[in-house]
């Protein structure tokens, strides 16, 4: 229900009104329009994650990879709090 | 796909796991509140993957199957009628109300469409203004600001013949209910990655130090909830009662301000009815005044009855963790997707249908069976 898929902005068609603004969004080859009135300044190229046709927000590429890094870090940890200890 | 294939790595997975193993004494029980995540859990068995000190409960994460009856009773009451459109998502159409179901009206010669996104159900009526469109809003946080833009923009495009059924539901007054229950069994919490992406997570915060539980934003993919876990676990061995963000690649503690803001706009709170809990206070959401010409309950005037849920559905527990999906006596036999009893049955995001999909001869999963 909650399900959100990310996707990335190929063209914006902007408004007056922030609110309703639309973008053309690209989930893996298939193309849909989405309210971009919850992502600020949205820009061709931006990741977003969308819902039932609206930008929950914008996904930051540089934090996407921070699950991966999470067991060094932990086990990093895990070396010093043992030479400390 | 970009940003949700990378998630599934079974080889991360794996260390997850030993992690995991390696930082618990337990035991433990730890409560995933997004349907989305119970999915994913059943779906690639990782709370199969946990050592036998942890126990992942599935709490009521799925909004289709909190909806309560009295409300889908009024959807099909609105999907028979002469000249309106009944348009939902598609997972609400099985969902039993006290008589029958909206795919029950759609095989009857009903006028019930599946639309992706309410914004559908605003086309529709703008290019069919002969007819009444009923948009049925059901959901969590996460779908509130879309609901919220389809009024705004029916309003502008000045729409008479658009109105919705509002079903929406607030998740922390649920988490609260089940904290404070004196039964509670829950140690610790994965919360919703995407309620939390619009709503953020500081309302969390007075929650995790008033029930002293640990409570983590989790996103959905296998990594995600297996990371969310290991963080959960960390600190339910710390002794530590923090809020901590799992989801950091969409989720900020602040959240979406804008699509709060439309969400304030559009409705306000109040008290709802969730399916097999009761009432919960401040944990649903109506359309202010300024909005009453798209509520479609005043406006054909359904609504104000209110009914006995089925006794041998045992969905409240279910969703209160207290017994798995397995052992419903009726699980699987009077009770399967294509006869539900329950709602839990129908939502793929239901914990009873995705047991019922990935474990149907009704193994218990988590706790030994
Ligand atoms: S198996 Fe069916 S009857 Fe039992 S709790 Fe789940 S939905 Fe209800």
């Amino acid at each position: 229900m909650c399900l959100g898929v990310p996707g990335r902005i190929e063209k914006i068609l902007n408004d007056d009104d922030p609110v309703f603004t639309v973008g053309l969004v690209n989930f893996g080859g298939v193309t849909r329009e989405v309210n971009l009135a919850g992502v600020k300044d949205p820009k061709v190229g931006d990741w977003v994650v969308v819902h039932a046709g609206f930008a929950l927000n914008r996904l930051k590429e540089e934090e996407a990879m921070e699950v991966f890094e999470y067991l060094e870090k932990i086990s990093e940890y895990g070396r010093m709090e043992i030479e400390e200890g | 796909m970009k940003y949700v294939s990378e998630y599934r790595n079974a080889e991360t997975a794996g260390r997850y796991a030993e992690a995991i193993a390696a930082a618990v004494t337990g035991p433990w029980k730890i409560m995933e509140i997004c349907g989305g995540q119970t999915h994913s859990i059943v779906k690639y068995g990782i709370d199969r993957l946990l050592p036998d000190e942890l126990t992942l409960i599935h709490g009521p994460g799925c909004p289709v199957c909190v909806t309560p009856v009295e409300m889908v009773d009024q959807a099909v009451r609105l999907a028979s009628m002469e000249g309106i459109v009944f348009c939902s998502f598609g997972d609400m159409l099985r969902v039993p109300g006290s008589t029958d179901d909206l795919m029950g009206v759609k095989s009857g010669g009903g006028d019930v469409r599946v639309v992706y996104s309410p914004m559908d159900a605003v086309a529709i009526a703008e290019n069919n203004p002969d007819r009444e469109v009923v948009f049925f809003a059901v959901g969590f946080e996460t779908t509130a600001p879309v609901t919220a833009a389809a009024v705004l923009q029916a309003e502008r495009l000045g729409l008479g013949n658009f109105s919705m059924l509002v079903a929406h539901v607030l998740v922390p007054p649920a988490m609260e209910l089940i904290l404070s229950g004196k039964e509670n069994v829950v140690d610790g919490f994965l919360a919703a990655g995407h309620v939390c992406t619009v709503m953020g997570y500081r309302e969390y915060e007075p929650m995790a130090e008033k029930y002293g539980v640990p409570i983590v934003v989790t996103g959905f993919e296998p990594l995600d909830i297996l990371e969310g876990i290991l963080m959960c676990v960390r600190q339910l061995e710390r002794g530590t009662t923090s809020v901590e963000n799992q989801y950091v690649r969409v989720v900020t503690r602040d959240g979406n301000v804008t699509a709060m803001d439309m969400i304030r706009r559009v409705f306000q709170v109040t008290d709802r009815k969730w399916r097999g809990l009761g009432t919960i206070p401040d944990s649903g959401l109506k359309l202010r005044k300024r909005y009453a010409a798209f509520d479609a309950g005043r406006k054909f005037g359904v609504g104000g009855h209110s009914v006995e849920e089925s006794e041998s559905c045992m969905a409240g527990s279910v969703l209160m963790g207290r017994i798995k999906p397995g052992e419903c006596p009726a699980f699987g036999t009077e009770c399967t997707p294509e006869r539900p009893l329950g709602a839990p049955m129908v939502s793929a995001e239901g914990a009873c249908a995705a047991y019922y999909r990935y474990r149907p001869y009704g193994n218990p999963g988590g706790e030994s069976a």
